[in-house]
């Protein structure tokens, strides 16, 4: 709570959980899905903020989390190539493959590179016309516009040596899944308000109604998430399931029509295997058939995969909601950030880092007893 | 005190000022500045967005516009939580990020943790 008692909307906050506390008359499951969110709420102590009543469950929106295992292998079999340039975001740089990392492969001699844009992918391309440049293109819908402008752009300028390893995943299906899986316990959710900047939030209300359960757009600062929490709760106490905007400066219902129309272009709906998950129906995009040239599993044609993940890891439980992280037996001893053995600990998005990085080994649960028993 | 592990935010979107804008090939581009960073930023998807202007920006491109003050209270709110740098880190001092990572027993020995 360091970072809120100290910002000087501290007072707000203590309001607005203030505020929860009395409204929360029934305990209830609230799942934030953005792991960017997840990382807010544990460094900044929101979860201790709320009655005991109130779980947040973690979701699985970190797209380096949910990044296919096939997938790691197969990006890190293409880096390793001669007269390959390797492109990446730097979370992917420690994910851990069935043998190694991208980092390892860099240290091997791979040419693998950390990029701010995609179109500084498209920018090596033009500039080293005898390599084969790649862009690892994974992410969420907030990602997509800028990985399919990038594509546009290589097939608007004829680049012949710029290609995309696409692994897009896409929030609502995602939210389908956990809401059908059997031992569901998710009553509320806190939608990803940097997603539904791109694609406002006209695809929620369905679901809101199919599922009867309350979708709340939130945003990613302390008092954003106290917010969405507020509003959430306040559904669930007095029996409603709405689709409501709690990030309006800046969500629109439509989102950015631009980004979409070019999403459409450029991509199509796929089914996705997503880590620790599964496959899950039409969760995810793919280059479609006039960008198919330009993805990198058809011009690398990686084959022999064989993936293992470790025995040990229970990353897909973590992002099912189903644990928290430090209720992995591995958490802090066998996996850390310096050696992960699932990708929900490398990412500062993964909810096992935040976890270890603000020193959460025990339970919400735990450490309010300890609180208690010290007093 | 553990040292934080902060690479990257993957979908979080930050805000900037837009000082200059111009014609870069197919894109609109904008020099953007957050708190002091100066990034090139795509346009394209805010064509509403004029010199002066702020918006968020997501892997160096502009999501949407919004209002001044919120920009600036929402820039001094990443900064304290440590998440501006993070997000705008140069390619060296990520790979010295992912490479400061702490430490921990090492499960195969081949990296002289203890």
């Amino acid at each position: 709570m360091k970072y809120l008692t100290e910002f000087r909307n501290g007072e707000i906050a203590q309001r607005m959980a203030r505020e929860i506390h009395s409204i929360a008359t029934r305990p209830w499951k609230i799942m934030e899905v953005c792991g960017g969110q997840t990382h807010s709420i544990i460094k900044n102590g929101i979860d201790q903020m709320l009655p005991a009543g109130i779980e947040m469950i973690h979701g699985p929106g970190c797209p380096v989390c949910v990044t296919p295992l096939e997938l790691i292998d197969k990006a890190l079999a293409i880096a390793a190539q001669p007269g390959v340039i390797f492109c990446s975001f730097g979370d992917m740089l420690r994910v851990p493959g069935t043998e190694g990392d991208l980092f390892q492969v860099k240290g091997a001699g791979g040419d693998v590179r950390v990029v701010y844009s995609p179109l500084d992918a498209v920018e090596l391309a033009v500039k080293n016309p005898d390599k084969q440049v790649v862009f690892f293109g994974v992410g969420f819908e907030t990602t997509a516009p800028a990985n399919a402008m990038s594509v546009h752009l290589a097939k608007r300028q004829g680049l012949k040596n710029f290609s995309l390893l696409v692994s897009h995943v896409l929030v609502p299906p995602a939210i389908a899944a956990i809401l059908d899986a059997p031992a569901n316990q998710v009553q509320g959710f806190l939608l990803a308000g940097h997603v539904c900047s791109v694609m406002g939030y006209w695809e929620y209300p369905p679901l809101a109604e199919k599922y009867k359960i309350p979708l709340v757009v939130t945003g990613f600062e302390p008092l954003d998430l106290l917010d969405g929490i507020r509003r959430a709760v306040i559904q669930l106490a007095t029996g409603r399931h709405e689709v409501e905007n709690a990030y309006e400066r800046i969500v629109t219902f439509d989102g950015n029509r631009a980004a979409q129309k070019l999403l459409g272009e450029v991509f199509e709906v796929t089914d996705r295997a997503w880590r620790g998950i599964g496959v899950i129906p039409k969760s995810g995009w793919r280059l479609n058939d006039a960008y198919r040239d330009f993805d990198a599993e058809e011009r690398f044609h990686i084959t022999g995969i064989h993936t293992e993940e470790s025995p040990l890891c229970r990353a897909g439980d973590v992002l099912r909601g189903a644990i928290k992280p430090a209720e992995c037996s591995a958490f802090g001893k066998e996996c850390t950030p310096r050696h992960p053995l699932g990708a929900t600990m490398v990412s500062s998005e993964g909810a096992c880092a935040a976890y270890f990085n603000y020193g959460r080994f025990i339970s919400a649960d735990e450490l309010a007893k300890t609180v208690v028993s010290c007093q | 005190m553990r040292a934080a592990y902060k690479v990257f935010t993957m979908c979080l979107a930050i805000p900037g000022k837009v000082e200059e804008i111009f014609q870069e090939g197919d894109l609109r581009i904008g020099r953007v500045n957050f708190g002091g960073i100066i990034k090139r930023v795509c346009l394209d998807y805010v064509p509403e967005v004029e010199v002066g202007d702020y918006t968020i920006v997501h892997v160096g491109f502009a999501l949407s516009k919004i209002d001044e003050g919120e920009a600036v209270r929402t820039l001094a709110v990443f900064r304290e939580m440590g998440m501006l740098e993070e997000e705008l880190a140069g390619e060296e001092e990520q790979f010295a990020r992912a490479a400061a990572a702490p430490q921990s027993p090492c499960p195969d020995g081949s990296c002289n943790t203890q």
